[in-house]
């Protein structure tokens, strides 16, 4: 049994050729690239026994990374969802000179290595730099303490939120919010009754999406975190730390967890985009 | 029916401004706006200013210096070998992927797609992680592979493979939306008139697509070159060697040699930049080709 | 007059939108702006709602100028065309929403509320769905769900921009007949916008008719489709025939044919151009006849107990280079004494007649 008729048990009649080749091809490739590769984690994690297992992913180093990682992208994802929301509602809304290009700047952090981002951040926020030489006399340290972190985390969020929340904003019709103003409601009425219920989805996902990517971010982040054991080291870092030392079992534990936490994100990050596609009408 | 009062087309904030439902009191608007533009300042256009900065803080000579380093020039020559193998084979696949989602309907379709977007969601170390605990010393082909003389951990070849990993759902990505969005009607056309399956789809699935196809390779491009965390994780930094460009920065600048790390991480910062315009200009024709049609 | 309109003026860039519009709509009446596209009707609906600003002029609701309240204060009800209900609202909520915003101390409680959303749906026959969401709705009860929203804020006006315009034909006219019922119950002076004339006439007390900005004619129904008062207003209504020529005292002279008339401010030896509606022409076969366009029978077309009968002008009697077609609609009875076959030549002989200038036309 070919993979053409595998896929396709109702035998409908094909008229464009390249079926089988195609998905034979995709199959292949992503069994050799990604999917036996990511299984490895888990194999190699079976090796150890489950006490083993928890005495690893438990100890006080390792869930005083978890408690970072996970807070400080918590914290970035939310700072995103609220000034992307605002950054998205202006590029949308609102005329000014240079929007073109703060458009198109928005998706800096995709396109900049996160290397690079990490030491000019470090450079900004360090206490003889621009924003660090402002913040030093206030008392707030933000380069080389958990501070830096976050702030490496929203960066490299930024475009997720903005991205997912402008189509649906420009595709929104004018309509719903003439109706609401028709029937008496003030501005304020009317972006939390009626535009804020549409747009939480995409909204929600955007936030997803950038925690999502910020638990997993390595590069912008340790130039700036200092990576101080219990105080200011990410998750990743810690499997990096694991395998320089060549404790492969150990990284591999505190890799399934990262992974599993990964697989149930992009459950949810599905769940919301579907929610969303229903909320608003359309169809991806 | 003449849509009433769009004087202003779509992407014109003026169509909000000028609409008594749709505006805000000034003080709104200029609130929203200052926080966005502050947000915008503080987090992204300060630390682009800030990579040209430091890597002219000490003149031109020095930065000359920095980037025609042999060391660096080896790592530019690193990190375009790697993208012009990983960016390649991943447009075969995203191709032969999208072709598969895109034009046939067959089960566990919407599965697959999540699958190809898989390693987006893992962390690029892990990404590294996964290539070391197969091929590396200890790995599960360590011991043969080291009896072949084949090195691929903290060699050339982990480097690629981790890219590869990374920089794997790209060009799929962009393709498939587009074209399950463009149905397979031209297609079975072409087919119907009796065009083989190459000329169908170089004469018209290819044109069709070339903006999506473009789009995706840029991206992938850009993360190809500039990915950091799987590859510090195979690569074992050896310079002049194994040392790709954000790698040569990171080790520049653990060596407090400032200057220069920057002077290489400007050379990134300006294929982030072309990157960009790349792509605002490709997103600007493929609207103005939407705009032809209507 | 519960809403008029004083010289309003809107542009578009170079587009003039509405022309020095000035309009009275009179209490409690149901009125139908009509006109093709870019007449302008939809602008001005939007104008009188406050959705859009106009240049210059007044929009006066219960006597009191309205002109720059916001919309919000205006008190309208606007019923969008495509229905623009809020989808993660249940159909009780979308009704409810404009008595939830308001202010404190105006806001009825939930229980009042909740007594005067049923009501609403009970009057427009949707009660049993309160808990749906528009999604879960037909195109016809969304219309509804959108009427009793617009309702429910008890507005001095109720504005309906192409209310049908959405809906399937089936459904189209058991909406009108439904809508028409409703007004006759509430009596709210309400405004709608149609570019389908059968809508107009069937459904409006009132029919203001409109054309590149300016209005053409405000009348009855019956009025504007029987005395019709411009060139635009005979040709935007129903099928109708057109015949070029001269005024030659109380004759049109249409090439070599005559038509009599009985206007009287035409001026004699004037270019004109006149009208008949295809039932108000009458064939003739006598090729005697004085009177009457010539022309040749091309189809006789039956459906039920009438008769259409089209027409071609006599080759060579092109008006203005353009060969002319005529309709004609008539009794079967009729058709069938006259015994007509294809490539016949007869006379047209109107029964009435409506001659223009024809600058005007």
């Amino acid at each position: 049994m070919g993979v053409a008729t595998f896929f396709n048990p109702t035998r409908q009649t094909r008229v464009l050729p390249g079926f089988g080749l195609a998905l034979g091809y995709t199959l292949v490739y992503l069994s050799l690239v990604v999917l036996i590769p990511l299984s490895a984690v888990f194999l190699e994690s079976a090796t150890l026994s489950g006490s083993e297992f928890w005495a690893i992913v438990s100890s006080p180093r390792v869930v005083a990374t978890y408690k970072l990682s996970f807070g400080a992208s918590l914290l970035a994802a939310a700072i995103n969802a609220v000034f992307g929301l605002m950054l998205a509602w202006a590029l949308v809304r609102y005329s000014f000179p240079g929007k073109k290009l703060i458009d198109a700047l928005v998706d800096l952090p995709f396109a900049l290595p996160t290397a690079v981002a990490g030491i000019a951040l470090t450079a900004l926020y360090a206490g003889n730099g621009w924003i660090g030489s402002l913040l030093a006399p206030l008392g707030i340290k933000v380069a080389f303490t958990p501070l830096g972190v976050l702030v490496a985390l929203v960066f490299i969020g930024v475009p997720f939120v903005v991205r997912t929340v402008q189509p649906i904003l420009e595709d929104l019709e004018t309509e719903l919010e003439e109706a609401a103003a028709s029937l008496g409601a003030n501005r304020l009425q009317t972006f939390s009754k009626v535009l804020l219920p549409t747009l939480l989805p995409a909204l929600l996902t955007g936030f997803a999406l950038a925690f999502a990517r910020a638990v997993g971010e390595y590069g912008s982040v340790i130039f700036i975190a200092g990576n101080i054991p219990m105080v200011s080291e990410i998750t990743p870092l810690i499997i990096i730390t694991k395998l320089e030392q060549y404790d492969y079992a150990g990284a591999t534990a505190v890799a399934v967890v990262m992974l599993v936490f990964s697989f149930l994100m992009l459950l949810a990050i599905n769940l919301l985009q579907a929610w969303s596609a229903k909320r608003t009408g359309r169809n991806r | 029916m003449v849509a009433v009062g769009t004087l202003y087309g779509r992407g014109d904030a003026r169509r909000y401004e000028t609409n008594p439902a749709t505006r805000e009191t000034d003080w709104v608007k200029w609130l929203i706006l200052t926080a966005a533009l502050t947000f915008f300042l503080l987090f992204l256009l300060m630390p682009l200013i800030a990579v040209f900065t430091e890597a002219l803080r000490k003149g031109w000579l020095t930065y000359l210096t920095a980037i025609t380093d042999p060391d660096a020039l080896a790592s530019v020559r690193l990190t375009l070998l790697v993208a012009a193998i990983s960016v390649p084979v991943n447009l075969v696949f995203g191709v032969a992927a999208a072709w598969a989602i895109a034009k046939f309907e067959f089960r566990g379709k919407r599965f697959l797609t999540t699958l190809i977007d898989l390693p987006f969601s893992v962390s690029p170390v892990i990404a590294g992680l996964i290539f070391v605990l197969l091929f590396g010393a200890h790995g599960w082909f360590g011991a043969w592979l080291f009896a072949h003389d084949i090195k691929i951990i903290f060699a050339v070849p982990g480097i690629v493979l981790a890219t590869v990993f990374v920089t794997f759902p790209f060009v799929a990505r962009e393709l498939i939306p587009l074209m399950e969005a463009q149905g397979r009607e031209e297609e079975e056309a072409a087919v119907v008139l009796g065009a083989s399956g190459f000329q169908t789809f170089w004469r018209v699935t290819l044109p069709n697509i070339k903006w999506g196809l473009l789009y995706g390779v840029i991206l992938c491009n850009a993360r190809a070159m500039g990915e950091f965390g799987a590859v510090s994780v195979v690569s074992g930094h050896i310079r002049g060697q194994t040392n790709t460009m954000p790698l040569h920065v990171e080790i520049l600048y653990n060596e407090y040699n400032f200057a220069a790390a920057f002077a290489v991480a400007s050379l990134l910062a300006l294929l982030a930049l072309v990157t960009l315009g790349l792509k605002t200009f490709i997103e600007w024709k493929v609207e103005r080709g939407l705009r032809d049609t209507i | 007059m519960s809403i008029q309109v004083k010289e309003i003026h809107k542009q578009f860039g170079e587009f003039v939108a509405l022309d020095q519009v000035s309009l009275d709509f009179p209490t409690g009446a149901l009125t139908a702006l009509l006109g093709p596209s870019g007449c302008g009707k939809t602008t001005l609906l939007r104008v009188i709602a406050g959705l859009e600003t106009a240049d210059s002029g007044r929009v006066i609701l219960e006597g009191e100028d309205a002109s720059d309240t916001h919309v919000r204060q205006r008190r309208v009800g606007f019923v969008f065309q495509h229905y623009a209900l809020f989808r993660h609202m249940t159909v009780l909520e979308n009704v409810a929403f404009g008595l939830r915003v308001k202010p404190r101390r105006e806001r009825p409680d939930d229980a009042e509320i909740r007594r005067r959303v049923h009501r609403l749906l009970d009057l427009v026959q949707l009660d049993a769905l309160a808990e749906r969401f528009p999604a879960q709705l037909s195109g016809g009860q969304r219309q509804r769900v959108a009427l009793a929203r617009a309702l429910a804020v008890e507005p001095r006006v109720l504005l309906l921009d192409e209310p049908f315009g959405a809906l399937d034909a089936q459904v189209r006219k058991e909406l009108r007949r439904w809508l028409r019922r409703l007004h006759d119950e509430l009596q709210v002076t309400s405004i709608f916008v149609t570019h389908d004339q059968e809508e107009a006439l069937e459904v409006a007390d009132r029919v203001v008719l409109m054309n590149r900005g300016r209005v053409e004619q405000v009348d009855t129904p019956a009025e504007v489709y029987e005395a019709p008062a411009t060139p635009f207003v005979y040709g935007f209504l129903g099928a109708v025939n057109v015949f070029h020529g001269r005024i030659e005292g109380p004759h049109l002279r249409v090439g070599e044919a005559t038509l009599p008339h009985e206007q009287t401010q035409v001026i004699h030896g004037a270019e004109a151009v006149a009208f008949s509606r295809p039932h108000e022409l009458r064939i003739v076969t006598d090729p005697d006849t004085p009177h009457g366009v010539a022309a040749v029978v091309e189809r006789v077309l039956i459906f039920g107990a009438d008769v259409r009968v089209e027409l071609d002008s006599l080759p060579g009697a092109a008006v203005r280079g353009e060969p002319a077609h005529y309709e004609v609609v008539m009794p079967r009875a009729q058709v069938d004494a006259l015994a007509l076959t294809r490539g016949q030549r007869v006379r047209l002989v109107p029964s009435q007649i409506r001659v223009f200038p024809s600058q005007a036309a």
